[in-house]
């Protein structure tokens, strides 16, 4: 059996996509003027930039949306699977500020956070796919085309599935074909989709222009969506935490709507990254628990209609990585695990995700593994009950227990047992030596902070750049370069051309 | 009796109460009390109150919200009759506001909207996505005393200083001051852009606003 834990009962799950409907016809939602023209080929009526969706057309979108699918490396392997109960994790994205671990001041990303960032989540089997984690301000920012540089390094460092996103409508086909040079052409980008794209709704029921815009490309494309909703429960959204799925689903409906209407059948994520609106500072406290539950809550609406989903959690609202941080990223990678969210965003960020942190990304693969951990729930793997003859007992059940003791009696002597050495790999999750369980030495004992910085330069050095061939490193350059030429950004096109050294 | 009234209006600041504000507004209307007297013992303290409060924690923004609303009934009543006496309100100063191009997300900046206009700054509001160029324009138009730009997103934070640059252009600084706020807006980056002020929430920017104005209650 698996652990779950659930939320919301079936009655309210039903009266959230009720009013959720209701929603989409009054006060109905704001669009971009990029698919009024689907939107009226499919009878919705627009008027003053306003589409009321009828709950029959939002049904036929849903139906035509796949129930799973899958990202893959870039040898072509099946590396994140989208669908059932299958939790997996991967960094937060597109954080502005890096967390100096010598000074514990937080100052601009640069280029090399990211590599360093991605260096370390490739090494850490916790996390399934990378993200366009920090902004490069050295180099792409307030540069027109910085998305486009981030997916280039993170391309260039990972052999991992990408979680991205476009900051531009305009931005996001220079992505698209740089993944396509990655995955050797269009045709196998879209049958071996390497890379998901967050397109986010503004609360409340608004798909700005921007958003609009991406979600058509996209369908169009054929490269999956990740609709990340971000009702803030009592500022941009009802204060009530169920108030505030409802408007989630109403935007996400809303959103797949307008995807599956471009391009039916095309891969599409019911994510989110709802939070409470905190009512001292205005912010959007990322590691409180009301946080974790709305990302619970909006997930198992999505696994009712039986879409892939999202959420954004494993962050912390501390400035430092320490005991909040910790507990309030622990926490939120539990609950979602138990949701069974098919990807957590979130790992590495401080400061309700305005500061990234190489060492809390570190740490918070150790609460992920515990989560992971947990999430298998606890399985019977003990011996065959073998009956005196040979045979199998009649249900073919497993011994839990007695099968051993046949063996050790009562000596104790279970660290002796074959079934030990071969179980406790599966049975235990066994931590790196970022988590103390030590006994005490000679020596002081160390912080987890120290301890993580030596991991982290350990990750960092036995880290191997992928080789990519020639060819496609041309082909991104060239890319980039175009990208830039038609953004007339010079500085980003020098940016291209001086690529961090490793 | 007139103290028990400004006490009630206070009070009614800190309830959040716009219809007893305004009733009481009247009310003083009716017994002759000096309308900027009324402000200025009454209902001006209680916002003053409700501030303070927040900032130790005491208050809440909806708190905060729901007193500045109830500030804006009771101005409204007591308008008319200050432009009959002469005797308007003093402005702090004239502010114009908007979110950065490219930026539609304007909770924050609207709580600083409320919150200035609530202690007596007049506020110009140009909304949400505004260019440089409506910004230097409505500055000029208005003569304001400062120009505060609000991002969310990294994107549109360079929408910040090309406000900034912007108002340079034109010769509006330093005479007019630009401020900037939103979630990823650091004093860092307020300070590499030359901006004149950067403040983490809405009372923070009243604070701001009133130092460059000269008005403060602590010092720059």
């Amino acid at each position: 059996m698996r652990p779950r834990i659930q939320l919301l009962s079936a009655e309210l799950i039903g009266r959230i996509l009720r009013e959720a409907f209701e929603l989409l016809m009054s006060p109905g939602v704001r669009v971009g003027s990029a698919v009024v023209e689907l939107l009226q080929s499919a009878g919705v009526e627009v008027n003053d930039g306003i589409a009321c969706v009828p709950e029959p057309l939002v049904r036929k979108c849903l139906a035509s949306v796949p129930r799973d699918f899958y990202l893959y490396n870039r040898r072509g392997e099946k590396a994140v699977h989208y669908g059932g109960d299958d939790v997996q994790f991967d960094p937060g994205s597109c954080c502005v500020q890096m967390l100096d671990p010598d000074t514990l001041e937080a100052r601009p990303s640069e280029t090399r956070d990211l590599v360093r960032i991605v260096q370390v989540t490739e090494a850490l089997p916790q996390f399934a796919a990378q993200s366009t984690a920090v902004v490069c301000s050295d180099n792409d920012a307030p540069s027109a085309i910085g998305d486009l540089y981030r997916l280039f390094i993170v391309l260039q460092y990972s052999d991992k599935p990408v979680v991205t996103g476009s900051f531009s409508a305009a931005g996001l086909q220079g992505m698209i074909d740089l993944l396509a040079a990655d995955s050797g052409s269009a045709d196998r980008l879209r049958q071996q989709p390497r890379a998901v794209f967050d397109v986010c709704p503004s609360p409340p029921l608004n798909w700005s222009e921007f958003g609009s815009h991406n979600l058509l490309d996209l369908a169009r494309a054929g490269v999956p969506a990740e609709i990340v909703s971000m009702p803030l429960a009592g500022g941009t959204a009802p204060v009530t935490l169920a108030g505030s799925v409802t408007q989630h689903a109403a935007e996400t409906l809303a959103g797949i709507t307008l995807h599956q209407l471009a391009g039916p059948g095309s891969p599409i994520v019911w994510g989110g990254a709802p939070a409470i609106f905190d009512m001292r500072t205005g912010g959007a406290p990322m590691g409180a628990v009301e946080t974790a539950m709305l990302n619970m809550a909006c997930a198992e609406v999505g696994k009712h209609l039986g879409l892939p989903t999202q959420g954004y959690l494993v962050a912390t609202d501390s400035k430092l990585v320490d005991a909040q941080a910790g507990a309030e990223s622990a926490r939120s990678a539990m609950l979602g695990a138990l949701a069974g969210i098919n990807m957590i965003s979130g790992a590495g960020m401080l400061e309700s995700l305005a500061c990234f942190s190489v060492e809390k990304l570190v740490i918070d693969a150790e609460s992920i593994a515990s989560a992971q951990r947990l999430a298998r729930g606890i399985e019977v793997r003990g011996e065959e009950v073998r009956d005196d003859d040979g045979r199998g007992d009649d249900v073919g059940s497993k011994s839990l227990a007695t099968a051993m003791f046949a063996q050790t009696g009562l000596s104790g002597e279970f660290l002796k047992l074959k079934e030990t050495r071969a179980l406790f790999r599966q049975e235990q999750y066994l931590p790196s030596p970022v988590i103390d369980r030590s006994a005490r030495g000679s020596e002081p004992p160390s912080d987890v902070f120290t301890r993580t910085r030596a991991r982290v330069d350990e990750l960092v050095s036995k880290y191997q750049k992928p080789s990519l061939p020639e060819d496609v490193l041309r082909k991104f350059q060239a890319i980039v370069n175009r990208e830039a030429d038609r953004e007339g950004d010079r500085e980003a096109d020098r940016a291209g051309v001086a690529l961090p050294r490793d | 009796m007139s103290d028990q009234l400004f006490g009630e209006m206070l009070q009614s600041i800190v309830d959040g109460a716009p219809d007893r504000a305004a009733e009481l507004a009247r009310q003083a209307l009716a017994n002759g009390v000096d309308p900027l007297e009324a402000v200025n013992r009454g209902f001006a303290v209680g916002i003053t109150f409700a501030g303070d409060q927040f900032g130790c924690g005491e208050m809440f923004l909806p708190d905060l919200l729901a007193s500045a609303e109830a500030m804006k009934a009771a101005i409204k009543v007591l308008e008319p009759e200050m432009l009959k006496r002469g005797s308007q309100r003093e402005t702090l100063g004239k502010i114009v506001l908007g979110t950065a191009r490219g930026d539609i997300h304007d909770i924050g900046k609207n709580l600083v909207a409320t919150i200035l206009s609530a202690s007596g700054f007049q506020i110009f509001d140009l909304g949400t996505s505004v260019t440089p160029e409506q910004f230097v324009a409505k500055a000029k138009e208005v003569d304001a005393d400062i120009v505060g730009v609000s991002a969310l997103l990294t994107t549109t934070m360079a929408g910040q200083k090309a406000v900034i640059e912007a108002l340079d252009r034109n010769g509006l600084r330093p005479r007019v001051k630009a401020i900037i706020g939103g979630a990823a807006v650091t004093s860092k980056w307020a300070a590499e852009i030359g901006a004149d002020g950067y403040s983490r929430n809405a009372i923070d920017a009243l604070e701001l606003a009133k130092n460059l104005m000269g008005k403060g209650t602590v010092s720059a």
